[in-house]
């Protein structure tokens, strides 16, 4: 049953392509078109990029970057030009500096946190469970008292 | 004590991130144009498209650049303000009209007034590229040298006009 659910679920992951695809005759520069404009933003819709978006702002950046690729111009002139003109936010990517550090550090220092908790929590169960082992220690008075009892149990 | 300590802080350090985000405007993204010149165009005029328009032409004044279209709902919202604006102040307002059908950009300034000095055309949407246009409305404020001094995403309010514009433009009319 599980096999049919994911094969199910997996039918859906087909990935979306914004309605109007342009093809280079250079594949170097298709190549390109393709990586810029999953990495760029689209301003209006926020969470999808200009590859993804219908939006018509995505459309003609779109546009824009298929324009400049015919240019001849480089795939960083292409990012130049978006963030001189939309800031970093319009890149999915954004550049590490200053202000942008806590954004990229944040996740590994989270991460670090919730392992080092995992493992005090461990350590700290394991010791206070070994603790108890420790102090298991009963007079053999009350073992023989545990044992009839358990043999009266065992008969009744 | 640490026992609760801890977790009461780590929420209160949660719930002051999340109480800011709420607060923050996801729309409201920092323009890179701020003290930048404004980037150049030559577009026809909506009233006379044989007659064009660039920045230099608007050099020694200060003038709002007001991007706006028929299609766009807050537009609407936002264009009486303009109206009274432009009214009542002597300010210059030229307008982007963006990527909208001149007939219908026409229509909608019979019918609810023209505070713009003068409409450009940008029917493919180029000029908006080149001033980062995101949202439509937006309005730059441009001063006598040409620099962009301050950009507003989304509609102009009144009270955006009394607290921010006003002081702004008697601020940038002050500069030589």
């Amino acid at each position: 049953m599980k096999p049919l659910i994911l094969l199910f679920l997996l039918t859906f992951t087909i990935s979306s392509h914004a309605v109007d695809s342009r093809q280079l005759s250079d594949p170097k520069q298709q190549e390109s078109y393709e990586t810029l404009t999953k990495e760029l933003r689209c301003l209006v819709c926020q969470n999808q990029t200009i590859a993804d978006s219908n939006a018509e702002l995505a459309s003609d950046l779109r546009r824009q970057v298929y324009e400049m690729l015919q240019q001849g111009k480089s795939e960083q002139e292409i990012i130049r030009f978006m963030t001189d003109r939309y800031g970093d936010f319009v890149l999915y990517k954004p550049p590490f500096e200053g202000k942008t550090s806590l954004l990229w550090i944040a996740p590994g220092l989270f991460l670090f946190m919730g392992l080092t908790t995992v493992f005090l929590v461990i350590r700290r169960k394991k010791a206070s469970a070994q603790a108890q082992v420790d102090n298991f220690d009963l007079s053999s008075e009350k073992q023989k008292k545990i044992r009839s009892l358990l043999e009266k149990g065992e008969l009744s | 004590m640490l026992k609760y300590i801890i977790p009461l802080l780590l929420f209160i350090i949660l719930a002051v991130f999340l109480g800011l985000g709420l607060n923050l405007n996801p729309k409201d993204i920092p323009s890179p144009f701020i003290n930048k010149p404004a980037p150049e165009f030559s577009a026809p005029k909506l009233n006379a498209p044989e007659q064009s328009l660039s920045p230099a032409d608007l050099k020694g004044q200060v003038w709002l650049f007001n991007v706006w279209a028929s299609w766009c709902v807050s537009c609407r919202a936002e264009h009486p303000v303009l109206n009274q604006f432009a009214k009542q102040y002597a300010v210059v307002i030229v307008g982007l009209n963006y990527k909208d059908e001149p007939d219908d950009a026409k229509n909608w300034l019979k019918t609810l007034g023209n505070p713009y000095t003068d409409s450009i055309m940008d029917q493919d949407g180029r000029i908006g590229i080149d001033y980062g246009v995101y949202g439509v409305p937006e309005t730059f404020v441009i001063d006598k040298k040409g620099l962009i001094r301050y950009k507003h995403t989304g509609p102009v309010s009144a009270d955006d006009v009394q607290k921010t514009f006003l002081p702004l433009i008697a601020k940038l009319e002050a500069e030589s």
